[in-house]
């Protein structure tokens, strides 16, 4: 089950072999687990079948492309993918470039620090947990959220509704971001 | 140069992360983002979120050749993207938005000074210039009305916005933004309504006119 609760995630580890090493057979890997993923999350916004995997095609190209940009540190695969999916989403339904904030790099050369990797994917574990500890309806709610279903005045009028316990965790994993973001302007 | 301490509420960085923020806003955020370690954290961890909603999703098969496909396409060179780093005052997003040219200030009287970056029917999205000790001209906004200090710093009702700040008013807030003296305040605009800057009245005279 959880035996490898101290050891880096199978998909950071291969997405790191992406961006070191151009590593084909962890791409590979990393499109078993998450093409299907993203074709369904994408087609609950509404999209075809053949729309979907287009845009799938789209994201995943991107990931490999933009692979140097991966932050363990910061970011969970998954999290890094979400924002990648969105963006492209948007930019090929919309047909418009989507306005995103300057990158953050790591310093080149800086060794990995597996405990803050760890950390990172902790958190991210514990949100999973809350997500899953969900009413059905809550969590259809939050999903229409993050799938840019509702204007952010929707998202507004919604709090305290279903955030309740997802609020808190991000509100503790911001500390550790916002540590760690200092970190790396310094 | 002081802290940033107006920042970007949750709902909407949240509403950035999904996508769901309409393009003028979204300038306004990525900007202020760039500039707010704060912010980015916060974002980050809206991230983290849509990671894991993405992760506990139902799967849906992919067709079989799709992964031969793009394995295939991996070689193919792919068409540089233009990528917009800081410039000055200006943070990456505001230079995109330029796209990597200077602001095309066109003058609106009294030495305030605007550089449209985009408008459509939904709103827009500009640079102002105002002179130190002047008030910063009505937006004319609607709803939503977002204001990004780049340099310099203005003072209205509800406090000091200095470089980084961001105001963020909806149509209930009744301000008067006045440049504080000394440099001249330089700030990104972002509100829902169209133009109406054609006949400007500077604000401090409003009242006189009721305007």
């Amino acid at each position: 089950m959880s035996h490898n609760k101290s050891e880096i995630s199978e998909q950071t580890v291969l997405m790191i072999a992406v961006r070191d090493n151009q590593d084909r057979e962890a791409f590979g890997a990393l499109f078993d687990h998450f093409a299907p993923r993203l074709k369904g999350f994408i087609m609950r916004t509404g999209c075809s079948a053949p729309q979907a995997e287009e845009i799938v095609q789209d994201v995943m190209l991107t990931v490999w492309r933009k692979a140097s940009m991966f932050d363990p540190h910061r970011a969970q695969v998954s999290a890094w993918i979400y924002q990648i999916a969105r963006n492209r989403h948007i930019d090929i339904v919309r047909k418009e470039s989507r306005p995103v904030p300057e990158e953050l790099a790591e310093d080149p050369g800086a060794e990995p620090d597996a405990s803050q990797i760890l950390a990172v994917e902790q958190e991210a574990g514990k949100l999973k947990a809350a997500l899953s500890s969900l009413r059905p309806e809550q969590r259809d709610m939050i999903e229409k959220a993050y799938l840019g279903e509702l204007t952010h005045q929707e998202i507004s009028d919604q709090t305290g509704l279903p955030l309740g316990t997802i609020k808190s965790r991000i509100r503790l994993g911001l500390e550790r971001l916002r540590h760690e973001l200092k970190g790396l302007r310094e | 140069m002081t802290a940033i301490t107006h920042h970007i509420p949750d709902d909407i960085l949240a509403a950035y992360a999904a996508g769901s923020l309409p393009h003028h806003y979204a300038v306004a955020v990525a900007s202020h983002v760039s500039l707010c370690t704060q912010c980015r954290a916060s974002l980050e961890a809206h991230q983290t979120m849509g990671g894991a909603l993405l992760e506990t999703t139902e799967a849906v098969a992919v067709s079989g050749n799709m992964k031969a496909d793009l394995l295939a396409q991996l070689d193919a060179p792919a068409k540089p993207e233009p990528v917009y780093s800081r410039r000055g005052i200006y943070p990456g997003p505001v230079v995109a938005a330029l796209k990597g040219q200077g602001p095309a200030w066109k003058s609106l009287g009294m030495g305030v000074r605007q550089s449209i970056l985009s408008q459509d029917k939904h709103g827009s999205v500009r640079l102002l210039y105002i002179p130190g000790g002047q008030a910063v001209p009505d937006h004319g906004h609607n709803g939503l009305e977002m204001t990004l200090v780049l340099q310099g710093s203005f003072s209205d009702e509800t406090g000091r916005f200095g470089v980084g700040d961001i105001e963020i008013a909806n149509e209930d807030l009744e301000h008067t933004p006045i440049a504080d003296p000394g440099d001249p305040c330089i700030c990104l605009a972002a509100t829902d309504a169209p133009l109406r800057f054609n006949a400007l009245v500077p604000r401090l005279l409003q009242p006189l006119f009721r305007i």
